[in-house]
């Protein structure tokens, strides 16, 4: 009986399609805490600072080295966050547009999380591919679904119906569309290079061919700004800039709906960092350990490849907020618009050009 | 199982035909973003729709580019000219009779097409699973003229905007 139900394409499908989407949404919101943590201490130790190191619920402390250990890393830190942000009074000022001030936190978030769904973290584990959607036009979907994320910050700019939101939301809103066309760009010579628009073939591609930042170079610094600019990240965070626009689009907003703004930014920040990893630092693949695993344990140091790499390009992401000061307005789009998406269209023709050569 | 795309291709066709209503004729409000806002929900169920066909590739750029793109230049747009309530406007004569001229028009090409398709008939090649390869083919083989005129027309349109917007500072 049990057999039959296990055999059965559909079963399995909904099966395992609910345990995938279940895992990775955990792993994902563990990273996104710890991933704020990280930024902390590793920011207190580019400014010669400790960092949060004092929380630790009551009984740790009895631990005999660990505890204190423990506490100094800050590893009880994001949960002390998180009960903050749930207990803080959620106030929602009169002036606002009601409607729209509390569903843009949820646009927010929500297109940060689904463009996980359709990147390879890993080869295979016990016949299931590591997927949760093996989309033919895996890439194309990841780029509708990331120019989706602008909504979520232009319409709190805008509901929040005062001139500091208002002029981050409008910011964004420029500053987004500009980069989506050279990121988009820079990708298009990647699929040159590969023929396909599938994920997972394009990290099978590199398995077998070596990875494409060595290929595509100026694709992959194209895409690496552009991937700043689209998450808003500094140097490139001017729709909050704190300095001018005391905390841009989210200044109105306070308690859960300020951490789920915070959560997307760095569900962003991570999502970016898996599609960097895919599509030009091999996905799960490395060098010597190439083809899809067969066995249990090959397919659990595929993730565990995959992760590590993907952890790698989040603390350059830190990294880099930390070490380069803002840019001007006029700057970036000058930037965007006028030395990127030139390059990038240089970078397809060249590519094109190469490869029809290679081919005749 | 028929039975349940049958039931998706329910849903996110009312769906695209109640937002398109909301979209243009929004009894509780009159605000240009909610109109926009309920556009975006159109597309995004319309892809939905294209994904229901197959055709995964016209789904996701749908969604890429309208969705994307153009919708929050609309909104950039509403927001930057800072577009207060639209106000309800008395009929028009002549606006009325050009409008149901033009709804007739559609209507009766429409019709005619729906009638000449075959029920059931595969698009052919074409639908095999969105494959862009076909796409393409397509595109730039047996359609390439008017794939060309079109670029040609976008083209236009843009210099066109920028000649427009320019006139000022001259």
């Amino acid at each position: 009986m049990l057999d039959q139900l296990i055999s059965d394409p559909t079963v399995r499908f909904v099966a395992f399609g609910t345990l995938k989407i279940l895992v990775v949404f955990g792993v994902l919101m563990t990273f996104v805490a710890y991933a704020v943590l990280v930024e902390r201490k590793l920011s207190a130790l580019i400014q010669d600072r400790v960092g949060p190191n004092r929380t630790a619920p009551p009984l740790v402390l009895k631990i005999p080295v660990l505890g204190k250990l423990l506490q100094g890393w800050g590893i009880f830190q994001p949960m002390a966050d998180g009960v903050k942000f749930f207990l803080k009074e959620d106030f929602t000022p009169d002036y606002v547009r009601k409607v729209y001030f509390w569903i843009a936190p949820a646009i927010t978030v929500i297109p940060a999380l689904l463009t996980i769904a359709v990147i390879p973290f890993g080869s295979r584990l016990g016949g299931e591919p590591m997927v949760i959607a093996d989309l033919n036009v895996g890439i194309l979907y990841t780029f509708g679904i990331v120019s989706l994320g602008v909504y979520g910050i232009v319409l709190a700019g805008w509901s929040s119906n005062s001139k500091y939101p208002f002029l981050g939301g409008i910011r964004s809103s420029a500053q987004m569309i500009s980069y989506e066309l050279a990121m988009g760009m820079s990708v298009v010579s990647v699929v040159l290079v590969t023929g396909d628009l599938n994920l997972g073939k394009i990290v099978e591609f590199q398995a077998a061919h070596g990875w494409l930042v060595f290929y595509q170079p100026l694709a992959f610094v194209i895409f690496l700004v552009s991937a700043f600019a689209e998450t808003n990240r500094l140097p490139f965070d001017l729709p909050e800039s704190e300095s001018e626009l005391v905390g841009g689009y989210h200044t109105e907003y306070s308690s859960m709906k300020f951490a789920l703004f915070f959560m997307g930014e760095y569900a962003n920040m991570i999502a970016s960092a898996a599609m960097m990893v895919t599509l030009f630092f091999g996905g799960w693949s490395l060098p010597f350990v190439g083809a899809p695993a067969g066995t249990w344990l090959g397919g659990l140091l595929h993730i565990g490849i995959f992760l590590a790499k993907m952890i790698v390009l989040v603390l350059v992401f830190i990294w880099v907020r930390w070490m380069l000061p803002r840019f001007r307005y006029d700057q970036l789009m000058d930037l965007g618009w006028r030395r990127f998406i030139p390059l990038a269209l240089a970078n397809i023709v060249v590519t094109a050009l190469v490869l029809a050569a290679l081919k005749s | 199982m028929p039975a349940f795309t049958d039931l998706l291709f329910f849903a996110f066709a009312g769906l695209t035909l109640l937002f398109g209503f909301l979209c243009v004729a929004n009894p509780l409000s009159r605000n240009p973003v909610t109109s926009a806002m309920f556009l975006v929900l159109t597309i995004v169920s319309m892809a939905g729709l294209f994904v229901l066909l197959h055709a995964f590739f016209l789904a996701a750029v749908q969604i890429l580019v309208y969705a994307g793109a153009v919708m929050v230049l609309f909104l950039f747009v509403i927001m930057l000219l800072d577009l207060g309530e639209e106000e309800r406007r008395k009929l028009n004569r002549v606006a009325l009779v050009s409008g149901s001229a033009a709804v007739i028009g559609l209507a009766v090409v429409l019709g005619r097409a729906l009638l000449a398709a075959k029920p059931m008939a595969k698009a052919g090649a074409v639908a095999a699973d969105g494959d862009t390869g076909a796409l393409g083919r397509i595109l730039f083989q047996s359609y390439l003229l008017p794939f060309e005129i079109l670029s040609i027309l976008l083209l236009v349109a843009m210099v066109g905007v920028i000649l427009l917007s320019k006139k000022e500072s001259r």
